[in-house]
């Protein structure tokens, strides 16, 4: 399934600037292992080791709010992810 | 030789380069802008090798490796985290503390985290794995408590210290938890808390006392007199003789009206009966500034015994600020420089161990963490 991801300004260290990123799978959790293999790192930062999607994250599945990483996408989905209103 | 002071904020890491003779710093920077950085340390055995805990506002906790003294970072290949499917659900929250290993183990480093963790690394902080008789001990969560015994942020594992005489003995301190040591490596563990106070706690039975449960904010071990700690607790300052030895409050022999709540102590690194702390205000509400709105250094020279305030070139009136366990350290050199940072982004020094302080750097953001180096 090829789907696009859009990253906070916060990732796009990993992406080398880049605000959107084409990616593969048939789950956000597929997804989030492709882009980790290809900008490594970037997976832990935004889920942890017990696969929840972190405190400040918000994951969006084109507008649908989610936390469920294994939620079937389908083609041309788009994935954002969204730094929280936090910080201070 | 280059002394160089790492000064890690809620909002960046500066560098300070004292140069050879550290009369004057140069103040490099911000990295990470933006970023919370709990702690950064130089390798001792090298000299060059940095490694920084940091998270972001809105990311997971990592670890940054420089080999260049800080020009450069790389992230960890794989961080401090918990096993994936650990029982209790732990997910790594920040980075606190960094301890370089022994210094016959180069490369080895140890990390302590929020919440109470333990890791270790065999690569020099590329890759970091759980000390799995710390983390996995079906006794761990009795020692650190729940929610209700933490710190604000979350609990912390800190103070990790290696004991030069042996590689395989460790301690670390939890806020909260008290402190213990293990002589294997972190396999297997014993509290080592007689004689600190719980006064948070309902009192113990007559005659017996809680084995862990305490809240050390802060713990040293004498470099060349190692059976000498020193220890600055929420309840109290103390000092310790010896593995087998108990605590002495010798923080009653304080002012009473400055009392000995704090955050960092410092032990000068050629005479281990001579300590410093940094005391704030433990009463009633707790706000942890400077008693009376004074900071002062407190320095003894006596291993406790007597207490002499040394406050001059600090703010005499209405400052507020506070100085957390990390951010207060020595250099190591002959005289000694102490270096404090505090919560209004001021950086502090005193090279006449406290009889005139200058202030290096202000309007930095809340100062977390100070270390000193000699980077090469």
């Amino acid at each position: 399934m090829n789907v696009r991801v859009v990253l906070p300004s916060q990732l796009q260290g990993y992406t080398d600037g880049l605000r959107e990123v084409p990616a593969e799978g048939a789950t956000p959790g597929e997804v989030l292992a492709d882009l980790d293999r290809r900008f490594p790192g970037l997976r832990f930062r935004v889920i942890d080791e017990q696969d929840r999607v972190r405190r400040h994250i918000l994951l969006f599945v084109d507008r649908e709010r989610t936390e469920d990483l294994d939620r079937p996408l389908v083609e041309g989905t788009v994935i954002t992810l969204v730094g929280a209103l936090s910080g201070g | 030789m280059s002394l160089q002071l790492y000064i890690s904020t809620r909002k960046g890491l500066w560098i300070a380069d004292g140069g050879p003779s550290g009369d004057t710093f140069e103040l490099r920077g911000p990295t990470f802008l933006g970023q919370q950085c709990h702690h950064c340390v130089l390798d001792p055995r090298d000299g060059r090798t940095l490694l920084l805990a940091s998270r972001q506002w809105h990311l997971g906790p990592t670890v940054f490796r420089s080999d260049d003294g800080g020009r450069t970072f790389v992230e960890a290949e794989h961080p401090p985290r918990f096993a994936k499917g650990d029982a209790r659900g732990r997910a790594v929250d920040h980075v606190f503390w960094l301890t370089p290993g022994h210094a016959d183990e180069p490369g080895v480093w140890y990390c302590g985290t929020s919440p109470q963790g333990l890791f270790r690394s065999e690569d020099g902080g590329r890759s970091w794995e759980p000390v799995s008789g710390y983390v996995d001990h079906p006794d761990q969560q009795k020692w650190a408590g729940g929610d209700k015994d933490q710190t604000p942020d979350g609990g912390k594992l800190h103070s990790v210290l290696v004991d030069p005489r042996d590689p395989a003995r460790l301690f670390v301190s939890m806020s909260g938890g008290g402190t213990f040591t293990s002589g294997d490596r972190g396999a297997t563990w014993s509290p080592m808390n007689q004689g600190v106070d719980m006064d948070f706690a309902p009192p113990p039975p007559e005659g017996e006392e809680y084995p862990y449960g305490h809240d050390p904010h802060h713990m040293v071990q004498h470099p060349t007199s190692p059976d000498r700690f020193w220890q600055q607790n929420h309840c109290g300052i103390y000092r310790r003789d010896g593995v087998d030895g108990r605590w002495i409050r010798v923080g009653r022999n304080m002012p009473a009206d400055v009392g000995d709540v704090g955050f960092p102590v410092v032990v000068h690194p050629k005479d281990p009966d001579t300590a410093f702390v940094f005391p704030m205000d433990g009463t009633k509400d707790w706000p942890r500034t400077p008693p009376h709105g004074r900071p002062a250094m407190y320095l003894t020279r006596d291993g406790g015994e007597t207490w002499q305030r040394r406050d001059a070139g600090l703010p005499t009136e209405q400052a507020w600020w506070t100085v957390k366990r990390q951010a207060m350290c020595g250099d190591g050199r002959d005289p000694l420089g102490i270096y404090l940072g505090n919560t209004n982004g001021e950086v502090w020094r005193t090279r006449d161990e406290g009889a005139s302080f200058e202030c290096l750097f202000r309007h930095l953001p809340h100062v977390y963490a100070i270390t000193a180096g000699e980077a090469s």
